[in-house]
């Protein structure tokens, strides 16, 4: 009997426009989000300048950790804040379906993803001279599976961090060990053989790989088939826990 | 009760033959397409029923039966101390919470199966101000409207909650009054038929609670049906036509909020200091003829009696009798 109400997809298109408007309110998530990446990038490319092989590892390693902070790490801080405000609990109060809600939320942190991987595209190609990415819908797959693994993992850790106080603390222990044995920062086949076991399990080390060969090698789609199903593992894993552990409120 | 759409409809059909346009803002009105409006009358009257509602989380019973009705257009006050269960069951009647047993029904509809028409028609304050801090209080209220069939006009709202001039302030520079009145706008713009307040006036300063209690009227005059819980019992007894008081899962006492408690707790107390000035005190129901004899009395004994007062219990009184056990253990 929502027949006078407007569809789910405007909806979520509203919530969605009103998400960005606040993330351009907030200039430390703005920061943090867009320009650390972009900062990294410019630091570890002045220090490894004349390395051509080092500035093709740091290119698609930036891209992956850009994918990562902007969905799994923003989706477990901001769930884990708007639960403990209570809005969360407000918008189930209103007629807005959850998939609407939670769809404008998604497709913020799939926006600044995007922004992340256009900005090191340009610096890769001005900045470094790497040129354009070689396969752009191999790009576009990857990234494609990169939110929405990370994403789907981002909102199944929010269950897991019981304050907002703690969330740095929770979001930061996976985030810095990951991206450092995921090889954002040096190529993983150089790294100990421990060290390259674990980075084979993890997602982060798949996205890179893939992004790896579409934006520097070139390899084709069917040489990464084992790295998009690594991810699909981990992407039905999370969406599992994402929606089994989902709660509107702290229960307090 | 609100008559469902399949009556609504087979009405449309039988008795005018005609298609008519609803007005979504009030259940009982139609609008007919050439502008016409015709009122229904509702079965019941009643906005919400509670029958021997129980919730229970695992071995402890939150809720332990209560029945109540709500009727439309009324301000019904849920009183009782905290944990007593009142929080509970008005997160039942929003929808929040899952029952264990007994029936609910919110404005004819079941709040457990969560409809959308539901939501569209509640509107519902939290204890805590879930606001967007960074959003303007146009720009939220505008938000919000977005999300309902037929939205109140975002200035008629600012202007009922009384935050005329704040319009372009963001929320995080709102005083704490300033944020729970927009708390209530936000529960207002969707122009609810119901509207469900949790300690409204919290941290409110005198003259604050004063304003907010005359939003609540002006609700109540526009025909709102509204459930309040609060710990204020002046609040109750300024804005409730009905008050329900809950303990220990269980309502123990109904009614309104001079008559509740039945007769015996609001008999009539006389009051005064003896000789000595010793306080005495004397309960009747004939306050008019135990008044004369006591002044008779002192009038031939020649004696003035000090801080002679004749009152009747409030509801406050009432209220701290029916729940004794909870305020000793509590303080």
């Amino acid at each position: 009997m929502s027949k006078a109400g407007k569809s789910t997809g405007q909806l979520a298109w509203r919530q969605y426009r009103l998400e960005r408007k606040l993330f351009w309110r907030n200039p430390s998530a703005a920061f943090f989000n867009l320009l650390l990446p972009l900062l990294l990038l410019l630091l570890f490319g002045a220090v490894f300048s004349g390395n051509k092989t080092y500035i093709n590892v740091i290119v698609p390693g930036i891209a992956g950790m850009g994918v990562m902070a902007s969905t799994f790490s923003a989706l477990a801080f901001n769930l884990t804040f708007l639960r403990e405000q209570g809005v969360l609990k407000r918008m189930r109060g209103t007629p807005m379906p959850p998939a609407a809600y939670l769809g404008g939320l998604l497709a913020n942190a799939v926006t600044n993803a995007v922004i992340q991987l256009t900005v090191v595209i340009l610096v890769a190609r001005f900045g470094f001279g790497i040129g354009w990415p070689k396969n752009w819908l191999e790009l576009i797959i990857f990234v494609g599976f990169g939110v929405s693994v990370f994403g789907a993992l981002g909102v199944a850790f929010s269950h897991v961090i019981p304050s907002f106080d703690a969330a740095p603390a929770y979001v930061n222990a996976v985030f810095l060990p990951v991206i450092f044995i995921s090889g954002v920062f040096y190529d993983t086949n150089t790294a100990p053989a421990f060290l390259t076991e674990i980075a084979r399990i993890l997602p982060l080390t798949h996205l890179i790989d893939g992004l790896s060969a579409a934006m520097v090698s070139g390899d084709p789609i069917s040489t990464q088939m084992g790295s998009l199903g690594v991810l699909a593992l981990w992407g039905a894993f999370g969406l599992f826990f994402a929606i089994r552990g989902f709660s509107w409120d702290d229960g307090s | 009760m609100r008559i469902g759409d399949d009556q609504r409809n087979s009405a449309t059909q039988v008795a005018f033959g005609t298609e008519l346009v609803l007005d979504r803002a009030s259940p009982l009105r139609f609008r007919w397409e050439d502008g016409g409006v015709s009122t229904l009358e509702t079965d019941s009257g009643l906005a919400i029923e509670v029958k021997d509602l129980k919730k229970s989380y695992g071995p402890h019973e939150a809720v332990s039966g209560i029945s109540f009705d709500v009727k439309q257009g009324e301000v019904f006050g849920l009183l009782g101390p905290n944990g007593a269960g009142k929080t509970t069951t008005v997160e039942i009647l929003e929808g929040y919470r899952s029952r264990s047993e007994g029936s609910v029904s919110v404005l004819g509809l079941d709040p457990g199966q969560r409809p959308q028409d539901l939501r569209e028609r509640v509107g519902i304050v939290l204890q805590s101000s879930a606001l967007y801090a960074n959003l303007t209080v146009h720009e939220a209220l505008s938000h919000f409207a977005s999300l309902y069939p037929t939205p109140r006009d975002v200035e008629e709202t600012i202007a009922l909650v009384g935050l005329e001039g704040k319009e372009d302030s963001r929320s995080k520079t709102l005083s704490g009054g300033q944020q729970r009145r927009l708390d209530l706008a936000l529960a207002l713009i969707g122009n609810p038929e119901l509207v469900f307040l949790d300690e409204p006036t919290t941290g409110f300063d005198p003259q604050a609670r004063r304003a907010a209690w005359d939003t609540i009227r002006a609700l109540r005059s526009l025909g709102t049906t509204i459930v309040l819980t609060t710990h204020y019992l002046d609040e109750a007894q300024a804005l409730a036509d009905r008050v329900a008081i809950i303990k220990d899962g269980l309502v123990v006492a109904e009614g309104t909020p001079s008559e509740i408690g039945g007769e015996s707790a609001h008999r009539a107390r006389i009051s005064w200091r003896d000789a000595d000035g010793t306080l005495q005190e004397r309960e009747t129901e004939t306050p008019t003829r135990l008044l004369n004899e006591i002044t008779g009395e002192a009038l031939s004994a020649g004696i003035e009696l000090r801080d002679l007062k004749v009152s009747r219990p409030s509801l406050e009184d009432v209220y701290l009798d029916l729940t004794s056990e909870e305020v000793d253990t509590d303080v």
